[in-house]
């Protein structure tokens, strides 16, 4: 991924430490974020993330490294002046103010004429789907409706950045669905670059062009939606992104393959990564990774312990010497039944 | 969810509501009736001569006067105080915290004492300056003075503009400031479109607050003011007791009234949804020592005035009690002469022979005797109250009203009342001076049922559900569910009751005797006459009484902090 020539970066975020009451929270974090590009940024709560987006705001100071837009340093320059669009999980709507004068703010702040501030605060208006809401409190709002109004007063004043903190974590599920499409559809079309803090890795699959995922105040993974999913970089990844199974063992042979597990011997797809005999390794088996079999190779022995019906498969819970495993499975098999199960090696991902 | 409470029958609100109608029916409503009927008001209007109306303008317009500038004045100190209070961590913080609480409870006697200690002729700044620079008189002239009388209010109302203002600081959502800043508003602009406004209701209902606690003010007047100085209160109290002019007194209290329930009317309106507690729970706040420079100089000038408003009055108050005191000598060298109990001990001695003469331990043991009598006339009076406003009754929208009224209604009419409605009554005539504790029960009522109604709606409807559902009848849900969570509020209004009866100044002075002092009349007697032995004794006195308040404040500040630490 060549893209850290200035002419491909918006954003540059270089080794940033930020420091939280003694600790570490980010530890040399770098990424960068190009023009028109949607960046999601994922991480378990606490991982630092809106704090990173206080930092690129200019809101909180931090203690090494740089941010830089376009080349530019932006340490010396304060909040107003960046013309970064931020908007809050809680969406912190202006309570004194009605939603036309919300949405209106940061175009006052650039002293335009009242003409055009009522023509750009009604397209950004009607951009989320609420032109007829102009004069309405705030506070008798939906939650929804809120959102959008949030939305509409970030976008308003023509961000050169947005930059979303959870945007839709106070919604329920069927509304979150809905408006991930709708702001994926707005963010396109504005043309400037995002970056979209949430912690629902749906979002962030829905959304992004990359996703960045933080631990630990570092970068865990950086990639694709399709990158993340089907090379997950480590074990931590695989279990945080909730991709499957994952199994450690130890390679029994090389040539072919295979590897032995919990699971039994398992015959793995050739990989690049040279591995020896006897060298610990740790492999995803994905949920689809199985079919029902009567016998054969790569196949093991276990007991329904549990079966949900999920629409187009059933979530069954195997278990096999004592540890649990979840696989998809066509068919209902009631709990204390034994399975036997095949595994599709092509479905089998080495982790480091 | 009160209608989920369908058990209660219009019976029981009524047998809830009727001994506290009663207690205020006879201890308020007839005592104001007497007023209302004396002024003469409803027989021939306000019928005053000339003379007479200039004594009524004069003082108004002063009250009004010295209430806007003391409210203006509190505001500059206490927006300032909140916003560092509510904003930054620091040492100390924790103990002007719990400092706040003080003026809620400290005495007007005690105020006067404090400042009398230190800008007094005979005050610790006063006599440091004519030490140093070797002056025969007292350079600094502040008391008995208007300036005088502002001081005492802004020691007074600071704490409460702090309260108020720093609790809705507090809440204030900081991504309202920060979305602000991302849309382009620099720091001024944030404050100027965002956070004032934000902040307005709050200024508001404390101002309002603050100016009806000036516009009544009797003590801080009476005390530093002088003779020279009177708003409507202290002339009521001149009228009534001196002037024996009890008609225009009344009618400056018909005034008085009027005026204080159309500012709480306006205050009931704009303090909608503002709430405060006494030991505000301020968010965490960012840590003072790594804020920026000019950030830091600011608050720590506004901590440094904050310290000299709360606590160098009270220091130079023991200070000043325990400065040796040599009969006979001039001044003499204060407070370099080593801690002395003189005065203390002069406390004991009755060297005029005077008639009235009462050893102090004696007024201590009527002011704590005075105090546990308004406790148990509060308390039950205050339960009943809360329990029957809990009902879902229309009755509770008229009621709720009246038994705040007595909060509003300044204490000086709430006294001279009394005197004029029981003078000629059995209850007047016994020796025991009854009417005192009852006076004070008035005072304290409205603030104990203040205390306890948020705590008791605090408790959620499940918990009694749960109780009723595992089988405990309704009587059962109240002794072993609710009193028991009650119990905190209830020692805490319990304490105030008692600091209120203890401090208690305004309506003391008309009902007390010359038999039965109280700490307040006794200081005043000391104060208001001449001598350095007398000083030195009120000094003393306002000391011990001081002391006993700071005993229930710390009481009050345990109870709340064990009960956080139960949550």
């Amino acid at each position: 991924m060549k893209q850290n020539t200035s002419a491909r970066t918006a954003l540059k975020v270089d080794k940033l430490v930020k420091f939280y009451e003694g600790n570490p929270l980010l530890n040399g974090l770098s990424f960068i974020v190009g023009p028109e590009e949607i960046v999601c940024l994922l991480g378990p709560s606490g991982s630092g993330k809106s704090t990173l987006l206080r930092i690129i705001a200019g809101l909180e100071p931090f203690e090494r490294g740089s941010v830089t837009w376009q080349g530019n340093d932006l340490l010396k320059v304060p909040p107003e002046l960046r013309s970064f669009g931020l908007m809050f999980q809680d969406y912190a709507l202006f309570p004194h103010l009605n939603v036309f004068e919300n949405v209106a703010f940061g175009l006052r702040m650039q002293h335009i004429s009242e003409t055009t501030i009522t023509q750009r605060v009604n397209r950004a208006l009607e951009r989320v789907g609420m032109l007829g809401f102009a004069k309405r409190k705030v506070q008798k709002l939906s939650g929804g409706e809120q959102q959008r109004i949030a939305l509409a007063r970030t976008l308003a004043p023509e961000p050169k950045m947005i930059m979303l903190d959870e945007p839709l974590g106070a919604l329920d599920r069927k509304l979150r669905e809905q408006l991930t499409q709708e702001i994926r559809q707005i963010l396109r079309t504005t043309g400037v670059p995002a970056i979209y803090v949430t912690h629902d890795q749906e979002e962030a699959f829905t959304l992004a062009d990359r996703i960045l995922v933080l631990s630990n105040g570092r970068t865990s993974q950086i990639g694709s939606p399709e990158d993340l999913y089907n090379h997950p970089a480590t074990s931590w990844m695989a279990n945080f992104l909730g991709l499957g199974n994952v199994i450690k063992g130890v390679v029994l042979s090389i040539q072919p393959l295979i590897v032995r597990t919990v699971l039994g011997d398992i015959r793995c797809p050739p990989q690049r990564l040279k591995q020896s005999v006897d060298a610990n390794i740790i492999i995803l088996i994905r949920p689809d990774g199985v079919e029902i079999a009567h016998k054969g190779k790569n196949s093991f022995r276990g007991v329904v312990e549990d079966c949900v019906f999920q629409g187009d498969h059933y979530r069954t819970v195997i278990r096999v010497t004592g540890e649990s495993f979840v696989f998809n499975l066509p068919d209902k098999h009631l709990p204390g039944n034994e399975v036997i199960l095949t595994i599709n090696e092509e479905k089998v991902i080495f982790l480091k | 969810m009160k209608s989920d409470r369908g058990w209660i029958s219009i019976w029981q609100s009524i047998a809830l509501w009727f001994v506290p109608v009663l207690f205020l029916g006879i201890f308020f409503f007839i005592p104001l009736g007497k007023i209302i009927n004396l002024s003469g008001i409803f027989q021939h209007g306000l019928q005053l001569t000339q003379g007479e109306w200039g004594a009524v303008v004069r003082p108004l317009t002063f009250t009004i006067f010295q209430a806007v500038v003391s409210t203006v004045l509190t505001l500059c100190i206490g927006i300032p105080g909140a916003y560092v209070l509510s904003h930054f961590r620091f040492t100390g913080r924790e103990l002007i915290k719990a400092a706040l609480i003080v003026p809620f409870i400290l005495p007007t006697v005690v105020v006067a004492s404090c400042f009398n200690s230190l800008l007094g002729p005979h005050g610790m700044i006063n006599e440091l300056l004519m030490t140093i620079f070797h002056l025969q008189s007292p350079p600094i002239a502040l008391l008995n003075s208007f300036w005088a009388i502002i001081l005492g209010h802004i020691f007074y109302n600071t704490s409460l503009v702090i309260l108020v203002v720093g609790e809705a600081w507090s809440k204030m959502n900081p991504n309202y400031e920060t979305s602000a800043r991302v849309l382009g508003a620099n720091r001024f602009q944030t404050a100027l479109h965002i956070t004032f406004p934000l902040l307005t209701p709050s200024v508001l209902a404390s101002s309002l607050l603050v100016f009806i606690f000036d516009f009544t003010s009797f003590g801080v007047v009476l005390l530093l003011g002088g003779p020279a100085f009177a708003t409507l209160e202290v002339e009521i109290f001149i009228q009534a007791t001196q002037m024996l002019n009890l008609r225009l007194a009344t009618v400056m209290s018909l005034i008085q009234i009027v005026m204080t329930l159309g500012l709480a009317a306006v205050y009931a309106g704009v303090s909608h949804g503002q709430s405060f507690e006494l030991t505000p729970h301020f968010k965490r706040g960012e840590a003072l020592k790594s804020s920026p420079f000019p950030q830091k100089i600011f608050s720590l000038g506004v901590l440094t005035v904050l310290f000299m408003f709360f606590f160098t009055p009270l220091i130079a108050l023991v200070t000043r009690s325990m400065t040796s005191y040599q009969s006979g000598s001039s001044i003499g060298i204060p407070f370099f002469g080593g801690a002395s109990w003189s005065y203390y001990s002069e406390l004991f001695i009755n060297r005029h022979g005077s008639l009235f003469y009462v050893p102090p331990y004696e007024a201590v043991f009527n002011s704590l005797l005075f105090a546990t009598i308004t406790v148990f006339i509060t308390l039950p009076l205050g339960v009943l109250i809360v329990l029957a406003l809990r009902q879902p009754h229309r009755i509770n929208r008229i009621l709720d009203p009246l038994i705040m009224l007595p909060l509003g209604s300044s204490a000086v009419t709430l006294g001279l009342g009394l005197l004029l409605a029981f003078n000629t009554t059995a209850l007047y005539k016994i020796p025991f001076p009854v009417l005192l504790p009852i006076a004070h029960g008035l005072v304290a009522l409205p603030l104990v049922v203040r205390i306890i109604q948020p705590a008791i709606d605090a408790i959620p409807v499940n918990l009694a559900f749960s109780a009723r559902i595992l089988g405990a009848d309704r009587w059962h849900v109240l002794r072993d569910i609710e009193f028991p969570l009650l119990k905190q509020p209830v020692i805490v209004s319990s304490i105030f009751a008692f600091s209120v009866s203890l401090g208690e100044f305004g309506a003391t002075t008309f009902l007390n005797r010359p038999d039965y002092p109280t700490i307040p009349i006794v200081i005043y007697r000391f104060l208001t006459h001449p001598g350095q032995v007398n000083y030195g004794q009120a000094m003393a006195m306002s000391t011990i009484l001081m002391v006993l308040c700071i005993l229930s404040i710390l009481c009050i500040q345990l109870t709340d902090q064990t009960n956080r630490e139960r949550k």
